[in-house]
């Protein structure tokens, strides 16, 4: 009988999603982890080490801002769950400083990452940077051109960003290098996945260290509201990890109503699209069962999104769960959707988001909430990155 | 006795070529395991091309992402090997590739159609030891082919036991960190001492030395200390190029195999 949703099996399921299918190359590097995540999490030194840098480096708690103009606007209590005030500018930084601190006990010496939008990447170098551990960044080509000042950042924090030029030279293939370099450096190094995919155990432990969100917004709302269940949260998604972190400690709450946007590009049966819950089938990418794109050869394509962050072909294995037994409802929101949410955001609460975070805002008007419903949006991340995306699209901004 | 396992004789050093299918040409498949088998392959090992191959580096990813583009999938590739067994009555043939095309393709299938061709046995990468023992050793058993597991420096002593007893082919030995086609390290007596260890074990199943054997002389150390190698990225880089894929392999076969044999000055 399931009695939580959060945990996955020994093997690392969530009903028929997860697993850990990888080459016999890096089966002791992930077996190392699987064997070692829980006990390290779960131990007092490691989380008094996690909750002091979250506090005192990352800037956490961060706060959950009653959005009046937006509550207005849509109907409801909108509260914004401030990710994008942390330091780097997103929650991304969230599991890298967990996942810092786990590869230090585990003995490791080098780190190396994937990243999209750079905004992993970034928090990925900085934590690294913190620890004086020497940091390689795999990048898509594409992304390396649109991405410019976070490469940029990266540098300046020390970190070595490596170029993909193979596949479709975005974030799949990114991953597909960092697991290259994994398997070419099985002993010393440590890969920090952003995201709540790849082999077990990375999802449960990528969604743990995300789960501080949702640990917060129940505190801050019993503040509040007097309760510490909201009606409703909202989270983009792309792999899912600030999704999951939202999401996490309301998922065995069955009165809360959980929201995943997906990134719908030039409209989800456009083809050029990264909704994957609808458009995607169950399969194996980056070591994991899930939900992903692919032809009916089962060759991955590409997905298509503006934002950097979202064009993932896959999701983590839990959303693909929660989606599959109904736990968590997906939507969808376009590219022209999203940049009309960035300026609204900007002109009603005095906030520019991320390009990725702007598909959660997006969909507000779609939900049918009730006047006293309480909605959490997470706020994942900020809009600086995207300021050359949202200068060239000034039009598309308005209303 | 089966193919796999008559291919295997005493003091007899085996030659395992991999190529793509489908590349540089994707009538090529047939032509070039002929070509091969004729310039002195042992055992062909046939690549399914995948559009994202974690355990491959960057040549055998180029291929296969020509072959793609060329057209190849699972369904033609069943037609092109129809009459393997014509041509190629008594050389093991693999089918190595990821399990993502395998899935969609749907196993069962896939293993039925690849054992009404005259498939052998199956490597692929990324399917693991326990889900392969809880849901698909059956499916391999019910049409009788084997599967090949993959070995590495950091495998451990009761894991290669463990793929030893399941295995009824061989033990494919990853001859360092590193995905396929890298080069042999400059210092070699970690990768020596490695292959060492495991020819001590007494193992039941021959072994196959892959990875980063692109030489004569790469070939030469690893027929020294196994029972053969398996070449591949410096094939398919010969093939890039070529004005006649078959006859380029046959000559990369015939080459290879001749610099090996001389005896080290």
């Amino acid at each position: 009988m399931i009695t939580t949703l959060k945990q996955p099996t020994l093997r690392g399921y969530y009903g028929e999603f997860g697993g850990a299918f990888v080459p016999e190359m890096l089966f002791n590097n992930v077996e190392e982890l699987r064997t070692n995540y829980l006990e390290i999490i779960n131990s007092d030194s490691f989380k008094t080490e996690f909750d002091a840098l979250l506090r005192d480096y990352v800037g956490r708690p961060t706060p959950l801002f009653e959005a009046r103009r937006l509550s207005a606007k849509y109907g409801a209590r909108i509260f914004l769950k401030r990710e994008d005030l942390c330091h780097t500018g997103a929650h991304k930084i969230n599991n890298t400083v967990g996942q810092i601190i786990l590869a230090q006990r585990l003995g490791k010496t080098r780190i190396i990452a994937e990243t999209g939008a750079g905004q992993h990447g970034v928090a990925t170098a900085t934590v690294c940077a913190l620890v004086g551990l020497p940091c390689v960044v795999y990048m898509g080509a594409v992304d390396i051109a649109r991405q410019a000042p976070n490469v940029a950042r990266m540098r300046l924090l020390g970190a070595e960003v490596r170029p993909v030029h193979s596949g479709s030279k975005t974030l799949k293939d990114a991953t597909n290098e960092a697991i290259r370099d994994w398997i070419a450096n099985p002993v010393d190094t440590h890969y920090i996945i952003g995201s709540v995919v790849g082999p077990h155990p990375y999802p449960d432990l990528v969604a743990r260290l995300q789960s501080v969100i949702s640990e917060e917004i129940r505190t801050q709302l019993l503040a509040v509201t007097g309760s510490e269940l909201p009606d409703c949260v909202v989270a983009c998604v792309g792999g899912g990890s600030n999704a999951a972190g939202a999401f996490y400690h309301f998922l065995d709450e069955p009165t809360v109503r959980l929201v995943a946007v997906e990134a719908a590009g030039l409209g989800v049966h456009s083809g050029h699209s990264a909704a994957t819950s609808v458009l995607g089938t169950p399969g194996v990418i980056h070591g994991s069962r899930t939900l992903l794109m692919q032809d009916r050869d089962g060759q991955i394509t590409e997905p298509y999104s503006l934002s950097a962050g979202l064009d993932y072909p896959g999701i983590g294995p839990l959303h693909a769960y929660l989606g599959a037994v109904g736990r968590s409802e997906f939507v969808a929101a376009t590219d022209a959707q999203a940049l009309r949410a960035v300026g609204e955001c900007a002109r009603l609460e005095g906030i520019i988001p991320a390009l990725e975070t702007a598909h959660a805002l997006a969909v507000l008007g779609d939900l049918n909430f009730k006047k006293t419903d309480v909605v959490v949006v997470n706020l994942s991340g900020r809009g600086d990155k995207d300021l050359d995306t949202y200068l060239k699209n000034m039009e598309g901004l308005e209303e | 006795m089966n193919r796999l396992q008559a291919v295997f004789q005493p003091q007899k050093k085996v030659l395992n070529m991999y190529f793509t299918a489908g590349y540089p040409a994707l009538a090529d498949t047939l032509p070039i395991a002929r070509a091969l088998v004729a310039a002195g392959a042992d055992i062909l090992e046939i690549g399914m091309p995948f559009s994202d191959p974690l355990a491959d580096g960057p040549v055998i990813q180029g291929s296969s992402t020509a072959a793609l583009a060329n057209g190849m999938n699972l369904r033609v590739l069943f037609e092109q090997l129809r009459d393997l067994r014509q041509h190629l009555p008594t050389t093991p043939v693999l089918l190595m590739g990821y399990l993502n095309p395998v899935m969609q393709f749907g196993f069962e299938e896939f293993c039925r159609a690849a054992a009404e061709v005259g498939v052998d046995g199956l490597i692929l990468p990324d399917l693991p030891l326990a889900e392969y023992q809880e849901f698909y050793a059956d499916v391999f058993a019910r049409h009788r082919l084997r599967p090949v597991f993959l070995v590495t420096p950091q495998t451990s002593e009761a894991r290669i036991r463990q793929l030893d007893e399941l295995s009824e082919s061989f033990l494919y030995l990853v001859s360092g960190p590193g995905t396929t086609g890298g080069t042999a390290p400059t210092d070699t007596s970690s990768q020596t001492a490695y292959f060492e260890r495991i020819a001590a074990m007494n193992l039941r199943n021959p072994r196959l030395i892959g990875f980063g054997i692109g030489t004569g002389s790469a070939l030469a150390r690893a027929w020294q200390h196994a029972d053969g190698a398996i070449v591949g990225s410096a094939l398919i880089q010969a093939l890039a190029t070529a004005k006649d894929a078959p006859a380029a392999a046959a000559d990369f076969v015939r080459e290879l195999r001749h610099s090996a044999e001389i005896p080290a000055v």
